[in-house]
């Protein structure tokens, strides 16, 4: 069984983190980053074609991060590969070794590098934590009797700051239902939100891993507020970056002031460093998560 | 209807000198194309005027009732039948199926003017918005009469997906998260207790090429329906 898993469902506090998969074959900057995280992380997201964009599938890279030593969430999305391939994928990584999942809907090829791109969504996320758990059961989606099956820590995300709230909330208690076990959710900003869905979670006994994102640059607040999916900077808190002397500083202290209210509301945190990779275990020590 | 916009022109020319054609029969529509104000009369004059003024000779054109009627289309291609043998292309404005009627008519070679884009909803004069695929296993019942499949950009049957914001969809500016709305009014329909995850859709329902045949004859043996 996974120690992240063991971890989560014991109670501990837990550390996520993330890594991309490079465009092209080199890993030598993914290992650098895995090797920054690891020390801090229980485990480590790898991400599938994220922002649409081309990398290096999740699947070999979240091999090649268990092969470092370090325990992988291999991320799934439902944007570029039929319900065949999805299932085949999924028994290759239990096969690889990789027991904890993310299954996600994934960016519009649209917001890509690929807009041409035909998007797949042949499943959507709740439908893909059904297969994964009719897997964990020993059957494929057919109902057909796998030859070996999986048993797959199922996770998912949630954007607990997302408005209307009563439709957000139907949406966690439908993927706790599929099989949904644990949830990490888009960057946390607002408390009150987070505790929330927190109580919606932890009701239906599922746990929740808090988004904790680094801001570096004023720039970096623009990128995610324009371009990204699902990541929305309050202005209070984009004042607070823009108006500092260091903002790399400023978005660590930030991140650090999160993780630590997080510490009392959240199962674990997640920390999306954008590139400010070598901050991460300042984070986590400051917070008073690890020593 | 079938919602259609025109070709890129310089594209119908090219397509047109690759054919080496100098001589060109229009065929428009009197359906859709004409309700969508691209192969209707006033838009056959127009590209029949195009073309002239490109130094090309029209020998003649047709606005039949519907295009894509195989029986009358042929009326149509045998009422014209003289103007039609002496050009060496027609240039049809109407829908992909439109087209290939035509094709299926004649003898001459066939160029399209118009892309298909849609099964459209008049939402008002003008104004066509796309919410049937035609996908051929309908869910309408469970999503409070709102397409999940056609009206969310990424045609998931189980929404909001991360990207909502403030019941807004991420990937089409100004447009409602469908998800949102099949949520609220099935709410408002007291129904949304009663929600439970759409199961993955059936697409052996709508395998190509569709073919209904209703005639009493052959009824219990329809091809293309998989149902």
């Amino acid at each position: 069984m996974s120690r992240f898993r063991e971890l989560v469902e014991a109670g501990s506090f837990v550390v996520t983190g993330e890594i991309a998969p490079p465009l092209g074959t080199d890993l030598t900057a993914m290992r650098a980053a895995v090797d920054l995280l690891a020390p801090v992380c229980d485990a480590i997201n790898v991400t599938d074609n994220q922002g649409a964009s081309l990398h290096l599938s999740s699947l070999a890279a979240s091999r090649v991060v268990l092969e470092m030593g370090v325990e992988p969430i291999f991320q799934q999305t439902c944007r570029d590969r039929n319900r065949l391939a999805l299932q085949s994928d999924l028994l290759a990584a239990w096969t690889l070794g990789l027991t904890n999942l993310l299954a996600v809907t994934g960016d519009d090829p649209r917001s890509g590098d690929h807009p041409e791109a035909k998007g797949v969504f042949d499943l959507d996320s709740t439908q893909l934590v059904q297969v994964a758990r009719g897997f964990n059961e020993g059957h494929d989606m057919k109902g057909r009797e796998l030859r070996g099956a999986t048993d797959f820590f199922i996770g998912a995300a949630m954007f607990p700051e997302a408005e209307p709230w009563d439709m957000q909330q139907a949406r966690i208690e439908e993927k706790i239902a599929a099989g949904v076990r644990f949830f990490q959710t888009q960057a946390v900003f607002d408390l009150d939100k987070f505790a929330r869905a927190a109580d919606v979670v932890h009701a239906a006994g599922a746990k929740v891993i808090g988004g904790v994102l680094v801001l570096r640059s004023a720039r970096a607040v623009r990128f995610i507020n324009e371009r990204l999916a699902g990541l929305m900077v309050p202005e209070t808190i984009a004042a607070r970056i823009e108006g500092a002397d260091d903002a790399a500083e400023e978005g660590v202290l930030l991140a650090t002031e999160q993780a630590r209210a997080l510490r009392e509301l959240a199962d674990g945190i997640h920390i999306m460093p954008l590139g400010l990779d070598s901050a991460v275990p300042r984070i986590v020590r400051e917070a008073g998560i690890k020593s | 209807m079938i919602i259609t916009r025109p070709r890129d022109w310089e594209r119908v020319r090219a397509q047109l000198a690759d054919l080496g054609a100098t001589r060109v029969f229009i065929t428009g529509c009197g359906e859709c194309a004409t309700i969508a104000q691209t192969g209707g009369e006033p838009e056959v004059l127009a590209a029949k005027q195009r073309l002239e003024d490109a130094g090309l000779v029209v020998t003649g054109w047709s606005v039949g009732d519907v295009t894509c009627n195989a029986g009358g289309q042929r009326l149509e291609a045998r009422k014209h039948a003289g103007e039609i043998e002496s050009a060496d292309a027609v240039l049809v404005l109407a829908c992909g199926a439109g087209v290939q009627t035509v094709a299926d008519t004649i003898t001459k070679p066939v160029t399209p003017g118009l892309e298909s884009v849609f099964l459209g909803n008049v939402v008002r004069q003008g104004v066509f918005e796309e919410r049937c695929q035609m996908c051929g296993d309908c869910v309408l019942d469970r999503t409070a009469g709102i397409c999940p499949v056609t009206t969310c950009p990424k045609g998931l049957l189980n929404g909001p997906c991360g990207g909502m914001w403030n019941g807004m969809c991420e990937v089409v500016a100004d447009l409602e998260c469908t998800h949102v709305l099949i949520r609220r009014r099935l709410a408002e329909q007291g129904r949304a207790a009663k929600v439970e995850p759409l199961p993955p859709k059936d697409y052996s329902k709508k395998l190509k090429p569709g073919k209904v045949d209703i005639r009493p004859k052959y009824r219990g043996r329809t091809a293309g329906d998989a149902s």
